[in-house]
């Protein structure tokens, strides 16, 4: 590096701003009329604005593809549940439906078993434990979605089927969750495997909010004779509310997105049904399945119209995922200044 | 008073139970798919599968080498693309940046990572798709870039950020450009870092099948054509697996098991790096 610059500085004593190359390589004349510092600034800027076109072309696109269906239906594409390709009449309700309850259902299983893991390596465990274990979920949350797909279909929709499900239904079939038959592909499926597949991400950002939390906080407690749980419960988890708030958030937009994990395991079928037994559908699902083979105009434009949703709905919900958990580093910043 | 503490203390094992436990019902199932894998595809991985293409159905044996192929070509294409985007924009977000633009450019860029990446397949369909009239290796190619981009564009960016300023200083004061000061210094003191940054975005784009739904939509065959519709190991794994065949859940299996061990590779390298850096 020292050498580098040394050898610019010798072939550049009288050109103070001409692009140096290897003083022996450049061609001597057209390097004198070209302004290095001006074309980077021109490409560099360039390319960071064509970030700024790429999101831009996607929402004109996304918004433009949509507006038949949009025209079309209105509001009643999102009340309906009538989804007919041949006739041409499109209602979203169900993949909606499934979505939401999908999701939902997974974060809240996720957020408790995410906050008591990460709990456990940063407060609990001894360093080495804890050590091993976080980089090891960090890993984990880098599978790709298509591989906990392979295994829901595999292995846990047949084990659902011919273990759990019987067993809800015969000691659980009165609340009309647990009601019908069990066919292992469904939205008990899609729950389990959406939860498999967030836990890893809560749990490493919740870590790192639990890491930000000064140590003073920790101490003042310890000092008031406080134990483990109770320097948790009164000094840690209040600090990290909001941080970990955000934390189960993020895990929501990723929980909406998914696509290929959930298409595989919940069962592809447009049903509203309060049984978490019974087959589903979700946004990505519906558009995963039926995108590459639409069979009119009017049925692109409504799967279309449910991306929109689906980019607006994870759109909102990542900016106040990152804004909660701006908030608790900025406040960390702000304690230790 | 002394019946309190023992409460408290009871309480407090409880609870470092409970938590415990938490962390076990977590790293089970992970646990579980990993063991599946290994198990599954060290039983179902051969010679075949790396230099073969899929079997016909109802034959046995057949690989998935051309999906490996495609995959490879496919994200050598979005690095093509997607690398130079990041990276001199994340120069140009830290170097020349600060203004209300470059937020601009942060907040997009966020958007962009977080967007479900099937809206990236069905976007990446109309734009390139629809006009050049056939599904292609080459669309698949830029929805990965799509994503790529975001993910080198802020790793890179906080990686130059790390770079001490008296290091810039250094360079100029000695009559470099900026223009490579920024290239031959900065970049480069980065470079651990920003290799770390690239490593991951590969990574994770080896492992998506969405975006490609749309775009390649696979092949059965040896695909070399880039403007021809191309086979990649994530969208082989999806197919076989949803497929009622015993021999092709097998290969998903074997799939399975390259891809993961290719992308914890990857993973580990990036974390070397990464190491390497903070050593220093």
């Amino acid at each position: 590096m020292e050498i580098d610059a040394r050898s610019s500085y010798c072939s550049n004593e009288t050109e103070t701003n001409v692009a140096p190359v290897t003083t022996h390589t450049r061609p001597a004349q057209s390097a004198k009329k070209v302004n290095g510092d001006y074309v980077f600034r021109c490409l560099t800027t360039l390319f960071a604005l064509s970030i700024l076109a790429i999101l831009a072309l996607m929402i004109y696109e996304m918004t433009g593809e949509s507006m038949p269906a949009i025209k079309a239906f209105g509001w009643k594409f999102v009340t309906s549940r009538e989804w007919d390709a041949v006739q041409g009449i499109f209602g979203a309700l169900p993949y909606l439906y499934g979505s939401v309850v999908s999701s939902v259902l997974a974060l809240l299983l996720a957020t408790p078993l995410s906050i008591g893991a990460a709990l456990f390596i940063t407060e609990v465990a001894p360093g080495k434990i804890g050590a091993i274990v976080a980089p090891l979920v960090e890993l984990l949350a880098a599978i790709p979605s298509v591989i906990y797909g392979l295994w829901g279909v595999l292995v846990m929709a047949p084990w659902l089927q011919s273990t759990v499900q019987p067993f809800l239904i015969e000691h659980f079939g009165f609340i009309p969750l647990f009601q019908g038959a069990p066919y292992g592909v469904s939205m008990l499926a899609a729950i389990f495997i959406l939860m498999i597949m967030v836990v890893p991400i809560i749990t490493s950002i919740t870590r790192e909010v639990l890491l930000a939390v000064p140590q003073s906080q920790k101490e003042a407690a310890i000092a008031l004779g406080a134990t483990r749980w109770e320097t948790i419960k009164i000094a840690i988890l209040p600090y990290g509310k909001s941080g970990i708030l955000g934390a189960a958030i993020l895990g929501l937009g990723r929980a909406i997105g998914e696509t290929m994990a959930v298409t595989m395991v919940i069962g592809n079928a447009p049903n509203i049904s309060l049984s978490l037994l019974s087959p589903a559908y979700t946004m990505p699902s519906v558009i995963a399945n039926e995108f590459a083979e639409t069979t009119s105009k009017l049925h692109a434009s409504a799967l279309m119209e449910i991306g929109l949703i689906l980019m607006l709905v994870t759109l909102v919900v990542n900016a106040l995922a990152r804004l909660l958990i701006w908030s608790v580093s900025r406040s960390a910043k702000g304690g230790a200044a | 008073m002394m019946q309190g503490v023992t409460l408290r203390k009871m309480k407090n094992h409880l609870m470092s139970f409970v938590m415990l436990a938490c962390t076990l019902a977590v790293l089970i199932p992970l646990g579980l798919i990993f063991f599946h894998i290994v198990k599954m595809g060290i039983s179902s991985l051969s010679l075949d599968f790396f230099t073969h293409i899929p079997a016909p159905t109802g034959e046995p044996g057949g690989g998935m080498a051309n999906g490996m192929l495609g995959s490879l070509i496919m994200i050598g294409g979005a690095s093509l693309i997607g690398l130079p985007i990041g990276i001199l924009g994340a120069i140009y977000l830290s170097e020349f940046g600060g203004s209300k633009i470059s937020t601009l450019i942060r907040f997009a860029a966020d958007v962009l990572s977080g967007t479900p990446s099937i809206i990236t397949g069905m976007v990446a369909y109309t734009l390139l798709v629809v006009p050049m009239k056939g599904f292609s290796g080459l669309a698949g190619s830029i929805a990965l870039a799509m994503i790529m981009i975001p993910i080198v564009l802020r790793t890179t960016e906080e990686q130059l950020k790390m770079v001490p300023g008296s290091l810039r200083e250094a360079s100029l004061a000695l009559g470099v450009p900026f223009w490579r000061t920024s290239l031959k210094v900065t970049l480069r003191s980065a470079l651990s870092g920003v290799l770390t940054g690239i490593l991951l975005a590969v990574a994770r784009i080896a492992g998506e099948t969405a975006p490609l739904l749309f775009t390649a939509l696979g092949n059965q065959f040896w695909s070399k054509n880039v403007m021809q519709p191309m086979a990649a190991l994530p969208l082989q794994i999806f197919s076989f697996a949803i497929a009622p065949y015993e021999d092709w859940h097998k290969l998903a299996w074997a799939g399975a098991l390259v891809l993961v061990t290719v992308m914890f590779a990857l993973s580990l390298t990036a974390r070397y790096f990464g190491r390497t850096r903070q050593a220093r």
